[in-house]
C-alpha cells in the first residue's frame, strides 16, 4: 500500500464528511460523491501492493505473482453504483431547489411541530375561592 | 433444484425489463407483474420445501470456484424469509393494482416494484458480502425512486433525508467490505468465519462494529432510526407497506447473518452491547409511537420498536434466542404490512389517516375493523395471535440466558404497544371525527366501501398471519433448525 494513496483516501473521506455536514444540498451531494471515491480507492488498496502485472490470460501465467483482480472488479461495480446514486441525488437536489427555490436543508418538520405544540395541553386548573 | 436458486432474483428483473417495454400499457404491466411475482412466490415455496428435505443448495454463478465467483446460497433461513417476503410482496401488488388513484400506479411503478423485489430476494440468497452490497443497492435505488415518485414538496424533503442517510450507510458498507477484504482476502461468507477468527481481536471487533453500524442504519436501530418515521409515511400506502414489511427486515437479516456466521456472536454467550441497543430501540420506538397522532406515523415508529425485539434475540446469542428472532421476523413481515394496508384502506375511503379527522369507522366499515384487530393484537403480543409466540420464545430465551433486565423492558414495551394500538382503534374505529374527513363521501353517514381488490389483498395477508399463528409450533421447530448453521459457525472457535 503506497502512502500517497492512503493519504488520498484519508483526505477524500475527511473532505467528504466535512461537506456532508453542511446545510446546502449541493455540498452534501459532492461530499457523498467524494466519500464514494474514497471507498473505491480503498477497495483498490485492499487488493495488495501495487506494481504487479494485471491478469491477462496466459501471458501472466509465466510471470508468477499478479495483481488481485477481484477488488478491481468490485471497484468497477461500485463506481457504476456510485455514479447512478449520485446522478439520482443530483436530480433530487435540483427538484428540491425547483420546489423551494432554495438549496438549504430546512429544519425537521417533526421538530418544528413539537416546538410549536403547547407544553401542557389546555388544562384549566380551577382555583377555589378563598 | 439448484437451477431454482437464482430464479427469485432473475425472474423479477426480467419482468421489470418487460414492464419497461410495455411502458404505458397498464394492463399488460399488471399482468406481467402478477404472473412474475406469483411464479417467484411459487419458486420460493418450492425452494423452502426442497431445502427442508435435502439441506442447503449452493450455486456459484458462471461455474467459478467458490470464493471467486458469486455464490447464491439457499439454506433454511434464507428460504424461509424469502417465502414470507415474496408472499407479502404479491399481496401488496394486488393491493396496489386495486388502488384506484392513478398516482399510485404510474407508468414506472411496476418496473420499480419488481426491481425492489429482486433486490430483496437477492439479499436473502446472497452468499457473498460484496454481492450483498450490490443487491442492497438494487433494492435501495428502487426504493429511492418509489419514495419520490410524485415529486411534490411533501415527498422530496423527507425523501432527501432517506436517500442521504442510506447513501452514507452504503458508503460505509463499501468501506467495511474493502477493509474486510484487505484483512482476510475473501468475501465469501462460508470462508469468512474461520479467517475472521484468526484476526487480531481489535481488528475483528472494529470490523464487527462497522458492519453492525452499517446494517443498524438500514434496520433502523437506536440511535440510527430517525430517518425512518420521517420518510416512510410520505409515500403511497402500497409503497410504505412493502418498505415497512421488508426493507428494515433485510437489514435485520444481514445483521443476523454477518454477526453470527462471520463474527461468531452465536456462541451461546450474550452480547451486552447488542442487548443494550436492542432495549433502547424497543423503548424509544414505542415511546415515539405513543406521541404520534396519525395512523401511518404510529405504525412507522412501531417498526423501530419491533426491530429492537429482533435484535434482542440476536444479542442473546443462544440457539433459542436466534430461533425466536427468526420466528419474530417471519411473523412481523406480514403483520406489519397488513396493518399498513388497513391504514391504506382507511385513507382510501376517508382521505386521511390523521386520528382527528377519522372516527366511527368500526360502524361504517366493520370489515376493515375486523382486519385491523388481529394485526394490532398480534403486534402487542396477545395470545391467540401470531405475535404472541415469538415474544414468548424471546422471553423464555432471555430468562434461560439470565438476561432479566431486557426481558422486563420487552414486556413493558409490549404493554405500551397495546396502548398505542388502542389509540388507533379508539381514534379510527370508535367515536366521531373531531374535524371532517377530507373526502366528501366520508362526511355523509352510512357504510363506506373500500375497493374490493384492496380489501381482498388485505384479507389475504391477514390470513397469512393467522396461518402463522396456527402453525407457530412447527414453524418454531423450523426456526430452530434454521438457526443451527448460524451456531455451528460460532461454535467452531
Amino acid at each position: 500500500m503506497t502512502l500517497a494513496l492512503a493519504v488520498a483516501v484519508g483526505v477524500l473521506y475527511g473532505t467528504g464528511t466535512y461537506l456532508l455536514l453542511q446545510r446546502t444540498l449541493t455540498r452534501v451531494v459532492i461530499g457523498l460523491a467524494m466519500m464514494g471515491h474514497g471507498a473505491n480507492l480503498l477497495l483498490l488498496l485492499a487488493g495488495g501492493s501495487p506494481g504487479l502485472p494485471p491478469l491477462i490470460g496466459d501471458a501472466t501465467r509465466e510471470r508468477g505473482a499478479l495483481a488481485d483482480p477481484l477488488p478491481q472488479a468490485m471497484a468497477l461495480t461500485a463506481i457504476v453504483i456510485t455514479f447512478g446514486t449520485v446522478a439520482f441525488l443530483l436530480a433530487l437536489a435540483y427538484r428540491s431547489w425547483a420546489l423551494t427555490d432554495d438549496d438549504e436543508v430546512e429544519d425537521d418538520v417533526e421538530d418544528r411541530r413539537i416546538a410549536r405544540a403547547p407544553v401542557v395541553p389546555d388544562v384549566v386548573i380551577e382555583q377555589e375561592e378563598p | 433444484m439448484r437451477a431454482l436458486v437464482p430464479l427469485p432474483l432473475v425472474l423479477p428483473l426480467v419482468a421489470a425489463a418487460l414492464t419497461l417495454v410495455a411502458h404505458g400499457r397498464l394492463r399488460v404491466q399488471r399482468a406481467i407483474s402478477l404472473v412474475a411475482l406469483t411464479a417467484t412466490t411459487a419458486i420460493a415455496v418450492a425452494l423452502l420445501a426442497l431445502v427442508e428435505r435435502d439441506g442447503p443448495a449452493v450455486v456459484t454463478i458462471g461455474g467459478w470456484a467458490r470464493g471467486i465467483g458469486i455464490a447464491y446460497v439457499a439454506d433454511l433461513l434464507s428460504a424461509l424469509f424469502l417465502t414470507v417476503a415474496m408472499a407479502t410482496v404479491l399481496c401488496v401488488l394486488a393491493f396496489a393494482v386495486g388502488q384506484l388513484r392513478a398516482v399510485q400506479e404510474s407508468r414506472y411503478f411496476h418496473p420499480l416494484y419488481l426491481v425492489l423485489t429482486a433486490g430483496v430476494a437477492g439479499s436473502f440468497l446472497s452468499g457473498d458480502i460484496f454481492h450483498l452490497f450490490v443487491t442492497f443497492e438494487v433494492m435501495l435505488l428502487a426504493s429511492y425512486v418509489l419514495l419520490t415518485q410524485s415529486g411534490d414538496d411533501g415527498q422530496v424533503r423527507p425523501a432527501m433525508t432517506y436517500v442521504v442517510v442510506n447513501l452514507l450507510s452504503s458508503t460505509l458498507f463499501l468501506t467495511a467490505v474493502a477493509l474486510l477484504y484487505g484483512a482476510t482476502g475473501t468475501l465469501d461468507m462460508a470462508a469468512l468465519g474461520d479467517r475472521v477468527a484468526d484476526l487480531p481481536p481489535a481488528v475483528r471487533e472494529a470490523l464487527r462494529l462497522l458492519f453492525f453500524l452499517v446494517f443498524g442504519i438500514k434496520a433502523a436501530l437506536f440511535p440510527l432510526f430517525f430517518w425512518l418515521p420521517d420518510s416512510y409515511p410520505t409515500a403511497p400506502t402500497s409503497v410504505t407497506a412493502v418498505f415497512a414489511g421488508l426493507l428494515t427486515k433485510v437489514g435485520v437479516y444481514a445483521i443476523l447473518r454477518t454477526q453470527t456466521v462471520v463474527f461468531g456472536v452465536g456462541d451461546g454467550s450474550p452480547d451486552g452491547f447488542i442487548l443494550v441497543v436492542a432495549g433502547a430501540t424497543m423503548l424509544v420506538g414505542v415511546l415515539g409511537a405513543i406521541a404520534q397522532d396519525d395512523v401511518k406515523r404510529i405504525l412507522s415508529f412501531h417498526i423501530v420498536s419491533q426491530v429492537g425485539y429482533m435484535v434482542f434475540g440476536i444479542g442473546l446469542g443462544t440457539r433459542a434466542g436466534l430461533a425466536a428472532t427468526i420466528l419474530f421476523v417471519v411473523h412481523h413481515i406480514p403483520v406489519k404490512t397488513a396493518l399498513f394496508l388497513v391504514g391504506g384502506l382507511v385513507e382510501e375511503t376517508t382521505g386521511s389517516g390523521a386520528l382527528r379527522r377519522v372516527g366511527g369507522l368500526g360502524r361504517r366499515m366493520p370489515a376493515v375493523a375486523a382486519l385491523f384487530a388481529p394485526g394490532a393484537l398480534s403486534l402487542a403480543g396477545i395470545p391467540p395471535f401470531s405475535g404472541f409466540f415469538p415474544k414468548l420464545a424471546l422471553v423464555q430465551a432471555g430468562l434461560a440466558g439470565g438476561q432479566y433486565a431486557i426481558v422486563a423492558v420487552s414486556i413493558v414495551v409490549s404493554l405500551f404497544t397495546l396502548f398505542s394500538m388502542t389509540k388507533i382503534w379508539a381514534g379510527v374505529f370508535w367515536g366521531d371525527p373531531e374535524e371532517p374527513p377530507p373526502l366528501a363521501r366520508a362526511r355523509e353517514d352510512g357504510p363506506l366501501r373500500p375497493p374490493r381488490l384492496m380489501t381482498a389483498a388485505t384479507v389475504g395477508l391477514v390470513a397469512v398471519t393467522l396461518g402463522i399463528a396456527v402453525s407457530a409450533g412447527p414453524l418454531f421447530d423450523l426456526a430452530l433448525r434454521a438457526a443451527d448453521p448460524l451456531l455451528q459457525a460460532g461454535a467452531g472457535r
